[in-house]
């Protein structure tokens, strides 16, 4: 498994497939490459991870694909791995496709499952669009694979992991992209991808400032705020909120969509959600087609409402 | 500089299926240019008219017909168009078309490869890092903002947690997000023009690799229909519409 970190947190959907993958059962090692890393390997034991293997150099602190590929081919080579594991992420989709070149392994993506079959893996791939459900299977080992944000569950078993550092060597080509800045959007609450609820505001809230609506609900649920293609192009709400084709694929628990059309390019970002509540003014919108609970309403009037009575329940 | 732009002709989004038979992508109907590949022919252009010289190579794998979509890519303005076509290479999986895609890049000994965001029939967006590994080439994906000097270029991108600027010297692989640009719409002369210029039909036998399912490592084993999402509601606002929203949150046990 390879886990990917961000300031000091292992991220939860690394967490959550590792977790997955103790539960295959089988001997479950995990990868954590970076610079200054090595405190947080421990974490990864109790969620079922017998060994975590760092490599903590400082070529290794830009969170770049190249270097990361040259850890894990070292390792999976040596360690003869049947398996490795990836949560979806621009980093992770780049270090497991290179991986795959570099192996000449199969690779298989936006994973929502995974079972063991006959000796081997049989994926759920859910493709064009979600209309259709593929089994996915792998001809060759070590199998790869990448699964979709919110497929999985953290689960701690409580486990203790040896750490072992590893000493990566790196291909000469590996270290010649450089990071020249990194700029973190402040972020307030759980990100989109660890988040169990997710609001997620449309060009249908009207303006930039009526996201405090979508921000407030979303507090009130303990959960994370999302945004469309529309109003993140519109620049009302920052690139990394941004669900859909071009943005992320999440699968919450619950999943509130205002003001949001939901045109198919926002569908296959969501629709993997298990509950979706929509509210929206227009009774065609396509949203409702897939929403299991629809509201014909204006955002402005229901939401303040829903909030407030949210929050008398959660009591906050 | 000399640059290419891998791009992939799609099944027309509404005849979009797969074949029961072989579990692949049925390519009989109508295909077009991917969209997203759009943005890294536009790219391209740019980067040659900003340079003042150079040449835009557009490279392909797929049936003959899919010499169609690089049409397009050559109507909006670029130079060459080479599709590598060989029924051996039917059902190639992200190995074997990253080796295709690599043994014809090496063919053509670029400064700079552009790929587009996502593949919208197989909706992969991992086709440059496996490419990048193979031509042993730096790699960029996600960017939003590209400038080329003094042989060195910076993406600007946008990620998980918020920007990234990534330098890199060239030749060097970058992955386009589709707000790069927008793409312009070929002219009449462009589309006249592109007939004439040359199209390059590439086997794998030229290239000296293999490809199809005997160099792919995945298989789709099964085509099955998405599980039901169940009973849903719909309710108009009568000033209650809240207080209805509460009750159904607390049943599905979300509160």
């Amino acid at each position: 498994m390879f886990l990917e970190h961000h300031e000091g947190e292992l991220l939860k959907p690394s967490l959550a497939v590792l977790s997955k993958a103790a539960q295959l059962g089988g001997d479950v090692e995990a990868v954590l490459a970076g610079s200054g890393v090595e405190g947080l390997a421990p974490r990864a034991g109790g969620y079922g991870a017998s060994v975590v293997h760092v490599a903590d150099d400082p070529r290794l602190e830009a969170p770049l694909p190249q270097p990361r590929v040259d850890v894990l081919a070292r390792l999976v080579a040596d360690g003869s791995f049947d398996n490795v594991f990836f949560a979806s992420s621009i980093l992770s989709a780049d270090v497991a496709a290179a991986l795959a070149a570099r192996l000449d392994a199969g690779l298989n993506w936006q994973l929502t499952d995974v079972a063991e079959r006959d000796g081997g893996l049989v994926g759920t791939q859910p493709a064009l669009s979600d209309t259709v459900v593929c089994e996915v299977g792998w001809t060759s080992t070590p199998r790869l694979a990448l699964f979709r944000a919110g497929a999985f569950d953290p689960t701690e078993s409580g486990g203790e992991a040896e750490v072992r550092r590893v000493e990566p060597q790196l291909e000469d080509f590996s270290t010649l992209a450089e990071m020249v800045e990194q700029a973190h959007e402040e972020q307030s609450g759980p990100s989109i991808e660890d988040a169990d609820v997710i609001v997620a505001g449309g060009r249908g809230l009207g303006s930039p400032e009526a996201f405090s609506l979508a921000e407030g609900l979303a507090k009130a649920l303990g959960g994370a705020v999302a945004a469309t293609r529309a109003v993140v192009d519109a620049g009302w709400y920052p690139y990394a909120t941004q669900v859909g084709q071009t943005g992320k694929t999440v699968s919450p628990k619950l999943y509130v969509a205002l003001g949001i059309s939901g045109a198919i390019q926002h569908k296959v970002g969501m629709q993997s959600s298990q509950v979706i509540v929509a509210i929206n003014k227009d009774p065609n919108a396509p949203i409702f087609e897939y929403s299991d609970l629809g509201v014909v309403g204006d955002v402005h009037q229901v939401v303040p409402k829903l909030t407030e009575l949210v929050r008398q329940r959660r009591g906050g | 500089m000399k640059i290419a732009v891998c791009v992939k002709q799609v099944p027309e989004a509404a005849h979009r299926r797969l074949d029961p038979a072989t579990k692949r992508m049925d390519r009989s109907g109508e295909g077009a240019l991917n969209a997203f590949d759009a943005n890294a022919v536009e790219e391209a252009l740019r980067l040659k008219d900003t340079g003042g010289e150079g040449e835009v190579v557009v490279l392909s794998m797929g049936p003959e017909k899919a010499l169609d979509a690089l049409r397009k890519a050559l109507a909006m303005g670029a130079d060459r168009a080479v599709l590598v076509s060989d029924d051996g290479a039917a059902g190639s999986d992200l190995v074997a078309t990253s080796k295709v895609l690599a043994a014809a890049l090496e063919r053509e000994g670029v400064d700079l490869v552009l790929f587009g965001q996502y593949a919208a029939d197989s909706e992969g967006a991992v086709l440059w890092a496996a490419v990048a590994e193979r031509l042993r080439r730096p790699l960029i994906s996600q960017v939003a903002e590209l400038t080329v000097e003094n042989g060195s270029l910076t993406g600007r991108r946008q990620t998980e947690f918020g920007y990234d600027v990534i330098r890199a010297p060239l030749p060097a692989v970058v992955a386009v997000a589709d707000s790069i640009n927008e793409p312009r719409y070929p002219s009449l002369k462009g589309i006249m023009g592109a007939k004439k210029k040359p199209q390059e039909l590439v086997s794998l036998a030229d290239l000296g690799v293999e490809a199809g399912e005997g160099a792919s490592r995945t298989t789709v084993v099964a085509l099955g229909d998405p599980p039901p999402r169940g009973d849903s509601r719909k309710l108009e606002d009568d000033g209650n519409a809240a207080e209805a929203i509460v009750e159904y949150l607390a049943e599905k046990r979300l509160l």
